[in-house]
């Protein structure tokens, strides 16, 4: 699914975040990346996302080199970035709108976009349904908490069938009760979807529960560590010894890095 | 914005009458006309020949503030992504905002005739700064992850405009039309006192002021009046219909 080869990036200030940083994806796969703050986390996730270019290097998409957002990529940000002056409803349908206005071009949108409305407003009521905020429907961002606004700005990107979900810190912000219950939403959708998920995260116990596979970003040029986490992936993992396990592990890691 | 109801904008009218009668009353002097005398005369000429000056400086107005905000907006639109245009062309916009338009009267009457076109670009011409400035400070000051997340979601530069930037600065050039109207109106009232046979400006300085014609000059005054607090209004309606987003903020 992902290709890194020989990625080299560095900050505009000229810090050197990755020197010849490989990584490889396969579809389906679920991954939690790990990181101080400064290591490249986030850049990361941009590159992959096409929203800024490598300085050098082979990053490649579903066997396509990545020259801009993919339409097939979905992306989550810590900050939702729903459109503020419309509802809820109008925001999960943006992404169709953008791709009526495109056309399917197979640049802004999937060169075998179908443009139904029925089946549009089918999936736009299933994803309402599916992350309970449908009685939000006319609601604006303003006037719901941070966890329907992560739910919107999820469904917003569900709806347009990602095959690849990036996530930025998705449940930074929230408070513990809802940030358990968007995670295990993660979990029953990685079952539901044939997606392949990469989560950027700084709370290692979120990386240890979404992932089933953890890379740790040392920062400056240095490659990633690569952390098998098999057990993830159920609600139940949680409580299990294994889990415990990794987190210490991992705790280490983290503060071997400081 | 607080929206008014029709029975405090009543309420509102009924204090301003009682207080122009007053004043009336003190000065009694036939350059202070009394309402008494004054509505009914106003009731009467906005059925005829002062409802024709009215309909034709509102359309100036509106004609005006439409080819302002076609123009001007897309040019802030532009403006406010493209950091180094803009650096490259703020202080020419920055002193050419300061140029109070009125001035250019003369130069606007020489180079496009003496026509309604020449009044309606005077007009449009002060709406078209006010609205670039605003537009293009909108559009610049979005935040960087609305616009990514957008992004994400296949927009290339064109979708953002129609679905991101373009919405956004809405409210942004509501605003700069309020702050104009009165200004608008006031250069409307100059450019039609000479030089033509209709409008407002005309009506109230030629047909009624030069001939001593103090009633029919007051229903002028209450007419463009009147025009003023209609485009407030609308503005007000606009503004409640799309800030409705911001009412539980």
């Amino acid at each position: 699914m992902i290709s890194i080869q020989n990625l080299n990036f560095s900050y505009p200030d000229n810090t050197p975040v990755f020197k010849n940083f490989a990584w490889n994806i396969k579809e389906r796969e679920t991954w939690s990346v790990l990181g101080l703050s400064g290591s490249g986390k986030t850049t990361l996730l941009y590159l992959l996302s096409g929203l800024i270019k490598e300085d050098q290097g082979k990053l490649q998409v579903a066997g396509s080199k990545i020259t801009r957002p993919r339409p097939k990529t979905g992306f989550i940000m810590q900050d939702h970035g729903l459109l503020p002056w419309s509802t809820v409803e109008k925001n999960i349908k943006l992404g169709f709108k953008i791709r009526k206005f495109y056309g399917p071009d197979g640049k802004h949108s999937p060169a075998d976009s179908k443009f139904n409305k029925k089946l549009e407003t089918k999936t736009v009521e299933y994803w309402l349904e599916r992350l309970s905020i449908s009685n939000l429907r006319n609601k604006f961002p303003t006037q719901i908490s941070g966890g329907q606004k992560q739910r919107t700005a999820i469904a917003r990107t569900m709806v347009l069938q990602p095959d690849l979900l990036l996530m930025d810190e998705p449940f930074g912000s929230l408070d513990i009760k809802t940030r358990d219950s968007l995670q295990n939403l993660i979990l029953d959708l990685d079952r539901e979807s044939m997606v392949t998920r990469i989560t950027v995260t700084h709370n290692l116990e979120e990386a240890v529960y979404l992932g089933k596979k953890i890379i740790v970003l040392q920062g400056t040029g240095q490659e990633g560590l690569i952390f098998e986490n098999t057990g993830a992936g159920s609600t139940n993992y949680k409580s299990s010894d294994d889990y415990t396990k990794m987190c210490m592990r991992l705790q280490k890691v983290m503060e071997s890095l400081k | 914005m607080k929206r008014y109801t029709i029975k405090e904008i009543s309420m509102g009218f009924v204090m301003f009458l009682i207080l122009w009668e007053a004043l009336a009353l003190v000065v009694n002097k036939p350059i202070l006309s009394s309402p008494l005398s004054v509505l009914p005369m106003f009731i009467k000429l906005m059925a005829g020949e002062l409802g024709i000056h009215f309909l034709v400086s509102t359309l100036r107005v509106i004609t005006a503030i439409l080819a302002a905000t076609i123009t001007a907006v897309p040019a802030g639109l532009v403006l406010g992504q493209m950091t180094k245009l803009n650096q490259f062309f703020s202080p020419l916009i920055s002193i050419l905002y300061a140029i109070p338009k009125i001035v250019l009267l003369p130069v606007v009457y020489v180079l496009f005739g003496i026509s309604d076109f020449s009044k309606i670009f005077l007009i449009s011409l002060i709406l078209f700064f006010q609205i670039l400035v605003v537009v293009r400070d909108e559009s610049a000051g979005l935040p960087k992850t609305l616009i990514n997340s957008v992004r994400t979601l296949g927009a290339g530069r064109l979708a953002l405009l129609r679905f991101v930037y373009f919405p956004a600065s809405i409210p942004a050039i509501l605003t700069a039309v309020r702050v104009s109207i009165g200004t608008s109106l006031a250069v409307l009232f100059i450019a039609e006192q000479s030089l033509t046979e209709y409008g407002l400006g005309y009506f109230i300085i030629v047909r009624a002021y030069q001939s001593l014609r103090y009633k029919e000059m007051y229903a002028g005054i209450l007419a463009i009046s009147f025009l003023g607090f209609l485009l407030y209004y609308l503005i007000d309606i606009l503004e409640w219909k799309i800030s409705r987003h911001k009412a539980d903020q």
